[in-house]
């Protein structure tokens, strides 16, 4: 009892799940769309009175409403708020989101990115005024050329698909200085490979060759072999691969392929499992991008920005794309930014309009300083072992499709072990989240039945993973034992039930729009 | 490592459980000759304090937009961005989650970025409009491959009013593609004949306007052109607050509008990240790049959104996609979202006609200066002027008396005989003591005056 007497236990008979009025649970609120609640006339911003000036607008005045209401700043405010708490994060819980790096992202960095002389700087001001800018981003590719042990580094691409992009146009650019790129017009592509990667290819103009993964998940030199020929322009080969292992015959399909004349496209989306481990360079990799975004921590935010920098080999590295760095003879940093200025080198042409981004480059960098050579292969070998542990942790209840051996940073099963339950993959995932957890990767990659992929990366504790473990075997035994209403109602404590995703594809609404007003037989009744 | 939470007795502990002596077991799969035995030649690790005294001392040696009276435009905008916008954009459930893929769990993303795309489609005068590219530039180029896709041709038209890097973006993939390229000759005047460039072969037109030189362009002759002949008109904007005052290019005949949001909700970050804007018709809707989130209801039947259409996406279509795009731009369109919504069409005109008023300004102010001459009959925020003299070296001296005076002609178009010409924007931020200051300063340098 406290001072007043009032009971401090809850009192009465069992909880219920009422209705209320609103439709809020407690913290969780029904929030409208701003086309909703906001108004036309209203505005959170105080802009001051324009100046009056002659229009030089010509004929071009917009006239009308544009249908865009505003909201006060409170009212604004607390919209958004309520939105963000409809969303699950990093920040509040494991994210074992395979392929997706979903690691601890340092608000240091943020911090460094927001700095104005970073932040509150123009693309195109004179080189003068921005020689710390270009200081860091040719720092930044020091560290990214001696992690990989490559030649060169293309900055500018926006995230690892346009980075992949980078890569094969530099590799068809090569093949055009040889006079080869009507000859060699095939990429040999895995079937495990990243949709990005055969997506990647055709854009370019390639047809692509898939070549099937072993019964172990890895890709043979043998097959590669056979799938090489004279039309052959690049491999692109994820590594570690899709299925969380090193591909063990990397060094010899990289020489099968070069014997070929063909070049090797290295997708670095896993380079998370081998900072400080292993180098590309090493392996006989000619380009690989970086997602600067899983490895090196940019933050995600909701799906971008990313930041994909491309790292080439001596033999790709004149191809680069504009603009990159030069060092001028006064010591003075300065982009090459048109392919006229290029000299010696051979630029395949720009990727987008400016030099990449900033923010994430900033992010990156403040992230690799913090970790140091020491810290980013810590890095490394803690999201390896986690991922084992985790492995380790669940083999005994469900399968994993290629035995049980070491995987790298991610721990890959598939549904082998629910057969017969009537649980699906993605009715366990729906599960997951009743738990509270992010589910992991599932139905990727698409040559594992019923995949999940499981990625916990270095920034889980032991007793965090405990946790996750026991949860995942708590609920596969419920799989087992038949308790299927937990699985296929799941999720039953998500602002939402499962989504109509069929209805959505059928008859596409992609915008709010004002509803018809209710007729009058309508509002009578 | 702070921020490795595991202790060296975890590793212990966690390697006996994995059943292996040491971490190098767990790499086995590695070519043993191939692994590294010790560091990379790189420093060791540095507290929070120390990487941030090296960051600072990097951030000290660049001269920001805010100190200084700053001028610079050409597809990238200073604006003010309310202190709530970057506030928000923080929030670990907005910053530390990755794309919606689980949308129960991200119904937060889902819901804003539906109410971007309404936003974007409002703005542009469309009916659809995706959930973000990475930035203008790219989502010119997309915009083209989706034009070559629609129209079963290969060839697009580029405006010399476009800006030169994004001709330059989409000439790139074009030529990767073995796609055609017809590109004007920069058009400073906005004097063109681009209609007569439209043929049988041509798939799309694609104009900027504003263009590349401040100049308004008329898009309607364009657009029936374009449509008589079985082309698309692509219409491009770098300057997204101008959509606040200037005619839509939806209302003006275009198939596909395209162009940068960075303007609103977010900074300059020396040229990224930014947030490329993407609308289109309905009928279009199925060759459109990119990620798409949608309405739909849940099994209780109360409103929900997904991310849909992914049947044209790289997961599921692979080489058959209609583009390679996995990450898009999502903290940027919620920051862009965040800002439209403080702002509503009442905030946005009003900032648009400042911007518009503040610019006509400074061109009243500069053509008062000898041998300046200001080259645009139309303009929203930016224009042209000719100077006696280099437009690169006069920038480069007015960035030494603390002046950011403009982007010279010749950083986008060397080699094209314009180098006495120096792009001009002046937004909100800009005062009368800005416009004077350049005007002086402009004054000294070309005719010596003190």
């Amino acid at each position: 009892m406290n001072r007043e007497g009032r009971p401090t236990a809850p009192q009465g008979g069992a909880l219920s799940a009422h209705q209320t009025f609103t439709g809020a649970r407690a913290l969780q609120v029904e929030e409208p769309l701003i086309f909703e609640t906001g108004r036309l006339d209203v505005t959170g911003v105080d802009v001051a009175e324009p100046a009056k000036v002659t229009s030089r607008l010509g004929a071009f005045e917009r006239k009308g409403s544009m249908g865009l209401p505003g909201l006060s700043e409170p009212e604004a405010m607390r919209h958004y708020v309520r939105l963000s708490q409809k969303n699950y994060s990093i920040d509040a819980g494991l994210y074992p989101l395979g392929s997706c790096t979903m690691k601890h992202n340092p608000r240091f960095n943020e911090a460094m990115a927001r700095l104005p002389g970073f932040s509150d700087v123009h693309p195109l001001q004179p080189p003068s005024t921005v020689q710390g800018a270009l200081a860091l981003i040719d720092e930044l590719s020091h560290w990214l050329l001696e992690l990989t042990g490559m030649q060169a580094v293309a900055m500018s691409p926006k995230a690892g698909a346009h980075g992949e992009m980078c890569g094969m146009m530099a590799i068809r650019a090569a093949l055009e200085a040889r006079g080869e790129a009507q000859s060699r017009t095939v990429v040999i592509v895995p079937e495990s490979a990243h949709g990005t990667n055969p997506a990647t290819a055709a854009l370019i103009g390639f047809s692509v060759r898939a070549v099937p993964a072993r019964d172990d998940g890895t890709v043979s030199a043998e097959a590669v072999k056979a799938a090489l020929g004279p039309d052959v322009a690049a491999i692109m080969l994820t590594n570690p691969n899709t299925c969380g292992l090193f591909e063990p015959e990397v060094v010899e399909i990289a020489a099968a392929v070069h014997d070929a004349g063909a070049y090797f496209y290295c997708d670095g989306a896993n380079f998370n499992a081998i900072v400080g481990k292993v180098r590309p360079g090493d392996l006989g990799v000619d380009a690989m991008h970086i997602n600067l975004h899983k490895t090196f921590s940019t933050p995600h935010g909701g799906g971008g920005p990313g930041s994909g920098p491309v790292v080439l080999s001596q033999r790709l590295a004149p191809f680069a794309p504009v603009p990159f760095l030069q060092k001028n003879d006064d010591g003075a940093l300065a982009f090459v930014e048109h392919e006229n200025d290029a000299g010696e080198a051979q630029p395949f042409g720009r990727l987008c309009v400016f030099h990449g981004q900033m923010g994430m480059f900033v992010r990156a960098f403040a992230y690799m300083l913090s970790h140091g050579s020491d810290g980013l292969r810590e890095a490394s070998e803690d999201a390896v072992l986690n991922a084992n542990y985790v492995r380790v942790g669940l083999a005994d209840l469900m399968s994993q499709p290629f035995g049980d051996k070491p995987c790298m940073h991610e721990a890959l099963f598939d549904d082998e072990w629910l057969k017969g339950t009537g649980v699906t993959t993605l009715d366990f995932a729906k599960a997951m989240i009743d738990e509270g957890y992010h589910p992991m990767t599932i139905y990727f990659p698409l040559v594992v039945h019923g995949a999940m992929l499981i990625e916990p990366t270095e920034s889980e504790s032991r007793a965090a993973l405990d946790l996750f473990i026991a949860t995942m075997r708590d609920l596969a035994m419920a799989a087992k034992a038949g308790h299927v209403g937990r699985f296929t109602q799941a999720p039953h404590h998500a602002p939402r039930n499962r989504l109509d995703e069929t209805r959505a594809a059928r008859a596409p609404v992609l915008r709010w729009t004002k509803p018809a007003p209710a007729t009058r037989a309508q509002a009578a009744e | 490592m702070r921020y490795h939470p595991l202790t060296a007795s975890d590793r212990t502990d966690m390697l006996a459980r994995v059943g292996v002596s040491d971490i190098d077991a767990l790499f086995a799969g590695v070519p043993q000759d191939k692994l590294l035995r010790g560091p990379v030649a790189l420093p060791k690790g540095k507290s929070e304090m120390d990487a941030g005294r090296v960051l600072m001392r990097l951030a000290a040696r660049n001269m920001t937009a805010s100190s200084a009276p700053f001028f610079l435009g050409a597809g990238a905008y200073k604006h003010h961005v309310p202190a709530s916008v970057d506030h928000l954009i923080q929030r670990s459930e907005f910053l530390t989650s990755y794309t919606p893929y689980q949308p129960e769990i991200s119904q937060g993303t889902l819901q804003y970025l539906f109410e971007f795309q309404t936003q974007v489609a409002a703005l542009t005068g469309m009916e659809v409009a995706n959930a973000s590219m990475y930035d203008g530039s790219t989502a010119t180029a997309e915009a083209v491959l989706m034009a070559h896709r629609i129209t079963r041709r290969r060839k697009a038209v580029l405006s010399g009013g476009l800006h030169p890097h994004y001709a330059d973006v989409v000439r790139t993939h074009s030529h990767m593609a073995g796609d055609t390229v017809d590109a004007l000759a920069p058009d400073v005047a906005a004097r063109e004949d681009i209609i007569s460039r439209i043929d049988g072969e041509t798939s799309c037109v694609v104009v900027q306007s504003p263009d590349v030189f401040g100049n308004l362009r008329d898009l309607s002759p364009i657009a029936e052109a374009c449509h008589k002949n079985g082309a698309l008109l692509i219409a491009v904007f770098t300057e997204v607050v101008s959509l606040g005052l200037v005619t839509p290019p939806g209302e003006m005949g275009a198939d596909i509008v395209v162009g940068e949001g960075q303007s609103i909700g977010n900074a300059l970050n020396f040229g990224g990240p930014y947030v490329g804007l993407f609308a289109t018709r309905q009928k279009y809707l199925r060759q459109m790049p990119g990620r798409l989130c949608g309405e739909t209801v849940d099994a209780q039947g109360r409103r929900g959104f997904v991310l849909t259409l992914s049947t044209r996406e790289q997961h599921i279509r692979r080489e058959k996609a209609t583009s390679n795009i996995c990450t898009n731009s999502g903290l940027c369109a919620l920051a862009f979202s965040i800002h439209m919504t403080l702002l509503g069409e009442t905030g946005l005109r009003r900032l648009a006609q400042v911007n518009h008023a503040n610019a006509a300004l400074l061109a009243d102010r500069l053509a008062l200066v000898p041998n300046v001459t200001v080259l645009n009959e139309t303009f929203f925020n930016e224009f042209t002027i000719r100077v006696k003299g280099d437009g690169a070296d006069i920038v480069e001296r007015l960035a030494k008396r603390g002046i950011l005076g403009g982007v010279p002609v010749s950083r986008l178009s060397p080699g094209a005989g314009l180098d006495d010409l120096i792009l001009i924007a002046s937004t909100e931020i800009n005062t009368d003591d800005d416009r004077e200051a350049l005007a002086q300063a402009l004054d000294a340098l070309i005719n010596g005056a003190a």
